[in-house]
């Protein structure tokens, strides 16, 4: 069945309409990729999941729930959490502390227990912990558990990201590029990482990604999408072999 | 070079990572409850003033340095603090009861005022925050009833468990009351560092679009910053208040708020030792001075402005040279001993950071 449901969404910005009557429902346990060029709106709806943009028109559901009733730090409650495409991790704190913020929906404890450090407070920072440690042990971050991540490269960035929405327990995991600017070796890597989260822990994943390496290997199905409307949508074969997609990426005629 | 071997997560979450280090600040501790033993009470006088600074300090940090919103409007929530006591006080609350109440008075006000407030970002939050200053000094003397207007108020002497105790007449009582409050405040923020708020404080100054993502509520989270870091502000304008011996509409100025910022830019932007370093610099800068004045020109030479321009300069050099401020440099000369011969130069050079997502408001 499917969690995720976008119906006949709509976005303006002004006279430019980023998406344009986009529909799409990713279902439970599948790897979603949706591809598309430059521009075309790939990001957008992945801030519209996020809500952080408000859409013009359309539905939103998640798990039967309204999307659209919630504000942009009650997704996360949902179980979906997300990457960025150009790594927004917290740069001056430890790896250990990024990943921890990542249990931020789980905080119970109120700001008067932790002022004073109540027993709760400890017992319930030892279970965040031990949560982050099985993603730490997941992704083989256990060298830069303390390191500041300000100091870190670009590709282990990457992970911490990942790590930081593994982190929060979710249901859907929405990739914004996971390999873009990877090595070959850390494209394999993410592409292992990406398989495991799907059968090991049962998540779903919906990402945007340009390489078609990527997401032939791992993706279920694919969505093709140009100036912000569906172009073909199937598994990555029928996609790629589109002539539709193949017209948006390369221009008519040209083959 | 000290390796910690750890065998909990607990020994990363408890407030001394080791015995060394619990050690030190144990040390530390006993050196300030001896104080009254080892210096005359014009020095401990000056020492008190170095704690109510750092308390002020570590409210400022929790804002500026931990949640990353600058503001220039402290010296009005020190003034509220310490208004709200001596208010309280002459109502006839005794101080046990009126100085933490002030002290939360002053962060409920601070949050309503953060409410329209923290709907700006960066310099013009920092602009806001000037006209509170500014305005403060106004209602002050509106609300004469209250706050004695331009004639200011004189606190009286605090009773405490049936102690007096006066900051003139008694320095060591009232310099052990500092300290105590100095002491529960540092807690405090420590606490807030190791829990779920204050990694949300910290996530909310490095990207609000992540924290957001991850379920952090910008608003409210902002909000509680502001409240506490004004919370404890409050305690330390009510000490400022009974340190003075008398205030008025005029003693907390916008000057003091520059003061206070200025300071823990010094001292090391999020981080409590920061807070303390830059306190020393604020409170001894002034003695220092006229010291040095005194053996270069002999007394009585009234260079004004000197403190000032010499303050302006502290922190220019900081800024072009040191923007981790002392604890930076501190940390920097410690690592160089503890990795000794093995460390680079280039070892704390900011790594140009990646693009950031484009700002989504």
């Amino acid at each position: 069945m499917s969690l995720l449901e976008i119906k006949d969404a709509t976005l303006k910005f002004g006279g430019v309409v980023a998406v344009n009557n986009l529909s799409l429902s990713v279902n439970e346990g599948e790897v979603y990729a949706i591809v598309g060029p430059n521009g075309a709106g790939k990001s957008t709806v992945f801030n519209l999941i996020s809500r952080f943009y408000q859409p013009f028109s359309g539905s939103f559901t998640f798990d039967g729930q309204n999307l659209l009733d919630r504000a942009a730090d009650q997704v996360a409650d949902l179980g979906i959490a997300r990457t960025f495409q150009n790594i927004e991790l917290f740069d001056h704190a430890t790896v250990l502390q990024n990943l921890l913020v990542g249990r931020h929906r789980h905080r119970k404890t109120s700001l008067v227990e932790e002022l004073l450090f109540a027993p709760r407070v400890r017992r319930e920072e030892m279970a965040h912990r031990a949560a982050v440690e099985e993603v730490i042990d997941f992704l083989d971050l256990q060298p830069y558990r303390d390191k500041m991540i300000a100091g870190l490269p670009y590709g282990v960035r990457k992970v911490v990201e990942l790590g930081r929405a593994l982190a929060s327990g979710p249901r859907l995991l929405l990739l914004d590029e996971p390999a873009s600017g990877l090595s070959v070796e850390e494209t394999q890597d993410m592409r292992w990482w990406i398989d495991d989260i799907r059968k090991q822990m049962g998540i779903t994943v919906l990402m945007v990604e340009h390489d078609m390496g990527l997401v032939s290997s791992v993706c279920d199905r694919v969505l093709a999408l140009a100036d912000g409307a569906k172009l073909a949508e199937g598994t990555p074969a029928q996609v790629q072999a589109d002539p539709t997609v193949i017209e948006a990426y390369l221009g008519a005629g040209a083959v | 070079m000290r390796i910690l071997f750890k065998t909990s997560y607990n020994d990363d979450i408890r407030l001394f990572p080791d015995r060394w280090t619990l050690a030190v600040y144990a040390a530390l501790l006993a050196l300030a409850f001896a104080l009254p033993l080892l210096l005359d009470e014009f020095y401990l006088g000056e020492v008190t003033n170095v704690l109510i600074w750092a308390i002020a300090g570590l409210g400022l940090m929790l804002l500026t340095g931990q949640t990353g919103q600058v503001s220039l409007g402290h010296a009005a929530f020190l003034a509220i603090g310490c208004y709200t006591n001596t208010i309280l006080i002459e109502a006839g609350l005794p101080f046990i009861l009126a100085f933490p109440l002030a002290g939360m008075i002053t962060g409920v006000v601070g949050a309503i005022i953060a409410i329209p407030a923290l709907r700006l970002h960066g310099i013009y939050l920092a602009i806001a925050t000037i006209a509170l200053s500014i305005l403060a000094d106004d209602i002050i003397v509106l609300l004469d009833p209250w706050t004695g207007g331009v004639s200011g108020k004189f606190p009286d002497a605090i009773t405490l468990f049936g102690l007096e105790i006066e900051r003139w007449t008694m320095p060591v009582r009232f310099y052990y009351l500092v300290l105590a409050v100095t002491v529960i405040c540092t807690l405090f923020y420590r606490n807030l560092l190791r829990s779920p708020l204050g990694r949300a404080f910290a996530a909310v100054r490095d990207s609000e679009v992540s924290a957001s993502a991850m379920g952090v509520h910008i608003a409210r989270t902002k909000g509680t910053a502001f409240g506490l870091s004004c919370m404890i502000t409050g305690w330390a304008g009510a000490l400022m208040g009974y340190y003075a011996g008398a205030f008025n509409n005029e003693t907390f100025s916008l000057v003091i708020s520059i003061t206070l910022l200025m300071m823990i830019v010094i001292g090391g932007l999020g981080s409590i030792h920061g807070a303390f370093f830059g306190a020393v610099v604020v409170a001894f800068l002034p003695q220092v001075l006229s010291i040095l004045k005194g053996a270069v020109l002999g007394g009585g030479v009234a260079i004004p402005g000197l403190e000032t321009g010499v303050f302006g300069m502290i922190l220019i050099l900081f800024i072009l040279f040191e923007p981790m401020g002392i604890y930076g440099r501190w940390l920097k000369v410690r690592t160089w001993f503890e990795l000794f011969p093995f460390a680079r130069k280039d070892m704390f050079r900011r790594q140009k950071s990646y693009l950031k997502t484009e700002r989504l408001r």
